[in-house]
């Protein structure tokens, strides 16, 4: 099949999933259970059982559609549809690849920037500490998605309560806490 | 045998409550708990969704620890957490190609030998076999128990008998003296990770499992996760919005509900850091303070 590469030589986005994975796309034979039973198939462009539909077919201009889609970005890893699935297709591991993917290719939706940027804000807390601190967490969030005002009405009472700590949990040495993500993220 | 402890971040911070009755109920029946040291964040979503590698190098240098500090058992009570150091543990243990390549990353070796223990297996292994002697009150009162996703799924993981419909806290509640309800909504998500990012989505879903919960006359939920905890309690203004009628139902952690009934007391409990009170709760006990 030519028109499944994007390139020549480079694989196609079916073939990417399928090797970085280790699922078989077609294996899915459409019963829909994943779609039947996500929590999020409301606010879903497009259905978990379309996704993989849309990897099985590879129609023209398949990729893109799926990877600027906002569904890989709601998913929640609840791993409904992996535990109903009858040909245990790995969905939300499937959802990983393409959301790291779609990042990849600087395909997000741009509905989706909100999530990037607090997973983005999430990571880079334990990058500084290695281990996550609520307040820094929410504060370089909100910096970065500009939502300075949301909660905050929140915050008064989650430190009355002893729920936000001020001074910052961190390993001992952060040094090789940076260091390996260094390694990883190159 | 000892019993390691990985706390993770939300048990330090949001969900400080979860920890301080574990260890309340785990001091009650003489079990130590021995924390790994030097422990880091498991990674969480944020891990899985932006970096394979990293969601497995995370979890695994907390278990490289563990195994230093000869931990064969690690109980880890967040959900989350729970599934990032299993799921990682499973990723070490089916390919020698992924062990080379995470130590090399930590430049320290990691087999992912130890015993990872859910709260429900800490609990039915080291607290039901003593616990009968601490109860000393009954808590009279109808409890959903709620699991929401990761304590539930994926079932290779959580070992749970009845994945689509677990018992397992239940059989907790029912030797507390509470009459724990049927239900429909026990393992759906509560929205997890979009509590910041997609507010609305996630009062949405809690409001369906607070609906269904109140609608079939549970008067507290019961958790044994801390963003199930944290979406169920803190978002309850933005849930209420969601719901014909608001309610006041409290949601408690699975051990303050086992150390009230162990009559320890309601402050040691934490269970003053909710947002909805659970007085009700606290006040239907014959309460014995220790």
């Amino acid at each position: 099949m030519d028109n499944t590469t994007t390139h020549s030589g480079a694989l196609s986005l079916k073939q990417e999933v399928e090797q970085a994975v280790g699922v078989e796309v077609q294996t899915c034979y459409q019963c829909g259970k994943c779609t039947a039973g996500c929590p999020l198939n409301e606010e879903m462009d497009l259905m978990p059982n379309q996704i993989l539909r849309m990897l099985q077919s590879e129609y023209p201009g398949y990729e893109n559609e799926i990877l600027s889609s906002t569904s890989i970005w709601l998913c929640l890893a609840c791993d409904t549809c992996y535990s109903r699935c009858p040909q245990e297709v790995k969905l939300p591991q499937v959802m990983d690849f393409l959301r790291q993917e779609s990042i990849r290719r600087k395909l997000v939706n741009p509905k989706a920037k909100n999530i990037l940027q607090f997973h983005k804000a999430f990571l880079a807390e334990v990058e500084r500490n290695g281990k996550l601190n609520e307040l820094g967490l929410t504060i370089d969030y909100k910096l970065h998605s500009l939502n300075l005002f949301q909660d905050l009405q929140k915050a008064p009472s989650m430190l009355f309560k002893g729920k936000l700590g001020l001074i910052p949990h961190k390993v001992q040495n952060t040094a090789e806490i940076k260091k390996l993500f260094k390694k990883i993220k190159g | 045998m000892r019993v390691g402890y990985y706390p993770g971040c939300s048990l330090q911070g949001s969900g400080r409550e979860y920890s301080e009755s574990l260890f309340a109920v785990a001091e009650k029946c003489g079990i130590v708990l021995e924390e790994i040291n030097d422990w880091n964040c498991c990674g969480a979503s944020a891990a899985h969704t932006l970096n394979h590698d990293l969601s497995v190098a995370l979890p695994a240098r907390t278990l490289a620890l563990a195994e230093k500090q000869g931990l064969e058992q690690i109980l880890v009570p967040c959900a989350a957490c729970f599934s990032r150091l299993a799921t990682a543990q499973q990723e070490l243990v089916s390919s020698e190609a992924m062990k080379t390549k995470i130590s090399d990353y930590l430049e320290m070796p990691v087999q992912g030998s130890a015993r990872i223990l859910t709260v429900f297996e800490f609990l039915q292994e080291h607290i039901f076999p003593v616990a009968d002697q601490y109860i000393v009150n009954k808590l009279n009162h109808k409890t959903a128990c709620y699991y929401g996703c990761l304590l539930s799924r994926p079932k290779d993981l959580t070992r749970l008998e009845r994945p689509e419909d677990p018992m397992e806290m239940e059989a907790v509640m029912e030797k507390a003296g509470a009459e724990p309800i049927d239900w429909a909504f026990k393992t759906e998500c509560c929205g997890a990770g979009l509590s910041v990012s997609r507010t609305d989505i996630v009062a949405k879903l809690s409001a369906k499992i607070v609906e269904d919960a109140v609608s079939r006359g549970a008067e507290s939920i019961v958790v044994a996760c801390p963003m199930c905890q944290m979406n169920l309690d803190l978002r309850r203004k933005e849930i209420n919005k969601q719901m014909d009628q608001g309610s006041d139902i409290p949601v408690m952690f699975v051990t303050q509900a086992l150390g009230l009934s162990m009559g320890i007391s309601a402050d040691k409990l934490g269970l003053n850091r909710h947002f909805v009170s659970t007085g009700k709760v606290v006040s239907c006990v014959g309460r014995k303070e220790v």
